[in-house]
């Protein structure tokens, strides 16, 4: 945060800051008066520092006595100690005057300053005010703190269909399915997000979510660098991957209350990466930024948070580009590509109803996603009326093989290849009528494909693996009292598996506390 | 990966289009609202090829960190943002994202225009019960013409820091800017004369520095707290307020919402006055003159009202 004040005023600091810095430096006189030359309304604020160097200066003056035996301290001794005393006393004094004195300077030409740039009737209210704030800004340690934000969510979901029962038919459990997780009321995720620059070269993010459950994870916990220059930018530690449109935002920033299909089923909600991430933005008019991830990559369809290997495990490259269509259209359009090679990825099919009896895939997993996003305000002021339209379509090879049954329960463990080709999008658009209330629609589609499975794999025994296309379709009210506050209405009909449709009424409420740094377009 | 390869040849190609275009010899100045965008074309002259990230009908509260905008403060060599917290929705997004080092805050090449002036309404409590109010005053300073003096005069060290090869020109520029504005705000100040005293009604409060300016009384706001919508009740209890504290007009920045001012115009029989706010708000304020000087037409039309 840059200082508001003017630049006589900022000065004006600085000179103040170099009083405080002065005492301790000229030791004892300058601690002696660093105490007494404070005017009133200093000391409070002052109060620790003042005291320390208090008691560092009795320490000082008591000193000589401490080290003279008692019976060598004949007269002369004394006169001594007191001439001594006495000169110190006139040194201190001198010194009290002279700060005194530039003190009284500088606020006499800090008020002049003042008067000069503020207007007669509250110049001096004003210059009362800035120097209370120019006395307290360089003091206060907390003035570094860094922004911390809270994000406090939940809802009441009300579903003719048991959400431990869902799936999405076709598609491996990604364990994005599980959503909501239950019925009622719920604690959504809330998080703590606390960033700050840590010097001129660095910014940390850092980003916690407390689940339903009590159960922490750590959502981000990155470093990005400022100003690298020639718009390069790199990121390392946790975040999210920089592929596709929605999948960098956080869960409090998306304009429905759960996460669209293609997301729950290839990426189990969002693509986390534990690496290091290059973007570098073409020095163009039109906005064109195109960006390179090497990670261990934390979300479905990996397995690496398990895996024991050197060097690259999961890499993705995105390039997007977005320029403005008059003052009112605003767009952003993507292409994104993400490989991984998932080993021993273990799932149990909820079709079998056997817990004890596993399946896992090994092989190579590539997908692609397209993303475009429109945005519409009248003159571009989105605070009245606005539209948003955007879109995404996933397409996701998976090639290798397949073990049905690992811990062989059913004597008939099998392995044998396995190849498929699946997609899913979805569109959605949201219109801000007016002030503080939006309306959505959200239209999702996935198309599981048909697998190819080796000949010693029996389809009958991988049920969750025949061809579906599961659809949804989604509407949401919300309204907002400020921008840091939103209570949504959503309601949705959940055909994701073929042998029931679920209705799904959500009731969820979003509040952001304290700092919230600006939001992605 | 053979997509990394097609992509690091797409780079490099649009890198080699860049350089071979020969570089424009102006500095790039990227200007968050367009007073700051008005305020280098005044002091830049023909040395200076401006942006304006926003226009004059936008409200500069909701702003967001647009790809075009991440676009041109990537190869802007100054960007002018207000300060006071007005920006930060989207302004450090957009430098950061930039990966632009000149414009970053603490470099020579980002100007904070707040910093030249002193803040009003600096808020004793921080809380966002009170609405959306900033930590380090109200930064609507533009309101004011004599804020655009000191302004003025720091960016014209500032264009001469960046730029020394036409510190020259700046300072001239600078100069002669100062000169016009100081002759125009006498002029205004006597034009604006009836205005002194005259106890008015805000929508936002987006105005304290005119208020100031002009010696005009500010007997209430229509929003209950900045930034929140007024209800029809509390509307109705304004409207009821004229009887002991009668207000002779309702303004409201051109950018902002009408209902709550014509309705409280309609109720309580006073005009409702929309004023440019800034550059382009109206049709009539077309650079920092015309700005004040349509101000000034407007609030005397809602007197003689």
């Amino acid at each position: 945060m840059q200082s508001p004040f003017s630049s006589t005023s900022s000065l004006r600091v600085s000179r103040r800051a170099s009083h405080r810095v002065d005492a301790p430096r000229g030791g004892l006189a300058g601690a002696y008066a660093a105490v007494f030359a404070t005017p009133p309304r200093l000391i409070g604020r002052r109060f620790s520092s003042s005291s320390l160097a208090l008691a560092v200066s009795g320490a000082f003056l008591f000193s000589p006595f401490a080290a003279l035996p008692a019976h060598a301290a004949g007269d002369a001794d004394l006169a001594a100690i007191r001439a001594q005393i006495a000169e110190m006393k006139s040194a201190y004094e001198q010194r009290i005057s002279a700060l005194e004195s530039r003190l009284q300077e500088a606020e006499r030409s800090a008020s002049r300053a003042e008067q000069r740039a503020g207007d007669a009737e509250s110049g001096a209210a004003q210059a009362t005010a800035v120097a209370q704030q120019a006395a307290q800004r360089p003091e206060s340690a907390a003035a570094f703190n860094p922004e911390i934000s809270l994000i406090l969510s939940g809802n009441y979901s009300n579903l003719s269909q048991n959400p431990a029962n869902r799936r999405l038919q076709g598609f491996l459990p990604s364990n994005g399915e599980k959503m909501p997780e239950t019925r009622s009321f719920n604690l959504g995720e809330s998080e703590l997000a606390v960033s700050a620059n840590v010097d001129h070269l660095f910014r940390g993010n850092f980003r916690l979510s407390l689940a339903q459950d009590n159960s922490v994870s750590v959502e981000e916990a990155s470093v990005q660098t400022l100003g690298m220059g020639g718009g390069a930018n790199l990121k390392f530690g946790r975040f999210l991957s920089g592929v596709g449109y929605l999948n960098e935002q956080h869960a409090h920033e998306w304009d429905f209350s759960d996460a669209p299909l293609p997301y729950q089923a290839f990426f189990g909600n969002a693509l986390g990466m534990d690496g290091v991430q290059a973007r570098w933005l073409a020095p163009t008019p039109m906005f064109l930024e195109i960006g390179a991830e090497a990670a261990r990559a934390q979300s479905f369809p990996t397995t690496d948070s398990t895996r024991s290997k050197n060097g690259m495990m999961s890499g993705a490259l995105f390039a997007h580009i977005g320029d403005e269509l008059g003052t009112d259209n605003n767009w952003r359009a993507g292409l994104s590509y993400f490989q991984s090679k998932p080993q021993d990825r273990r799932y149990d099919d909820p079709l079998v109803g056997n817990d004890a009896l596993h399946n896992s895939f090994s092989g190579d997993s590539k997908t692609w996603i397209a993303d475009v996003l429109w945005k519409w305000a009248p003159n571009g002021n989105a605070s009245q009326q606005n539209l948003k339209v955007q879109g995404e379509y996933f397409r996701r090879s998976e090639d290798g093989t397949l073990a049905y049954d690992t811990g062989n329960v059913s004597n008939a463990a099998a392995s044998g290849g396995y190849r498929n080709t699946q997609s899913g999008f979805y569109a959605q658009t949201v219109w801000q009528f007016m002030p503080r209330w939006r309306v959505g629609y959200r239209y999702d589609r996935l198309d599981s494909g048909s697998p190819v499975l080796g000949s010693s794999l029996a389809a009958a025994n991988l049920p969750l693996l025949a061809s579906f296309t599961p659809t949804r379709n989604t509407l949401m009210v919300d309204w907002s009292a400020s921008e840091f506050s939103r209570i949504r209405l959503q309601v949705a009909e959940d055909k994701t598996r073929p042998d029931a449709t679920d209705h799904q009424i959500w009731l969820q409420y979003v509040m952001s506390l304290g700092a919230h740094g600006a939001h992605k377009f | 990966m053979n997509v990394l390869k097609k992509l690091v040849a797409l780079s490099a190609l649009t890198l080699l289009t860049v350089l071979a275009v020969p570089a424009e010899a102006a500095i790039k100045v990227f200007a968050s609202v367009p007073e700051w965008a008005a305020l280098a074309r005044e002091i830049g002259g023909e040395h200076v090829d401006v942006y304006a990230a926003t226009n004059g009908l936008q409200d500069p509260h909701r702003v967001e960190a647009k790809p075009s905008l991440i676009a041109r403060a990537r190869n802007a060599d100054l960007v002018i943002a207000t300060g006071g917290e007005l920006e930060i929705g989207w302004l450090p997004l957009v430098l950061r994202e930039s990966g632009n080092e000149r414009v970053q805050p603490g470099q020579p090449g980002y100007f904070e225009a707040a910093r030249y002036v002193s803040l009003r309404e600096v808020p004793a409590v921080l809380d966002r019960a009170q609405g959306d109010v900033h930590a380090a005053g109200n930064p609507h300073i533009q309101t004011d013409p004599r804020n655009l003096l000191k302004i003025g005069e720091a960016l014209t060290l500032r264009l001469a820091e960046i730029d020394p090869a036409n510190a020259a020109a700046y300072q001239a520029a600078g100069k002669s800017f100062n000169e016009r504005l100081r002759a125009a705000i006498s002029r205004w100040e006597k034009l604006a004369a009836p205005l002194a005293g005259v106890p008015i009604l805000v929508q936002h409060k987006a105005f304290p520095y005119l208020i100031a300016w002009l010696g005009m009384k500010e007997v209430g706001s229509l929003e209950p707290k900045p930034g929140v919508e007024p209800t029809s009740a509390q509307l109705a209890a304004i409207v009821a307020r004229q009887a002991s504290t009668p207000a002779r007009m309702v303004i409201r920045p051109a950018y902002q919402y009408d209902a709550p001012s014509r309705w409280v115009s309609a109720q309580a029989k006073i005009p409702a006055i929309a004023l440019p706010f800034t550059v382009g708000g109206t049709a009539e304020a077309k650079d920092l003159f015309s700005l004040y000087e349509d101000t000034i037409r407007r609030l005397l039309q809602g007197l003689k009202e």
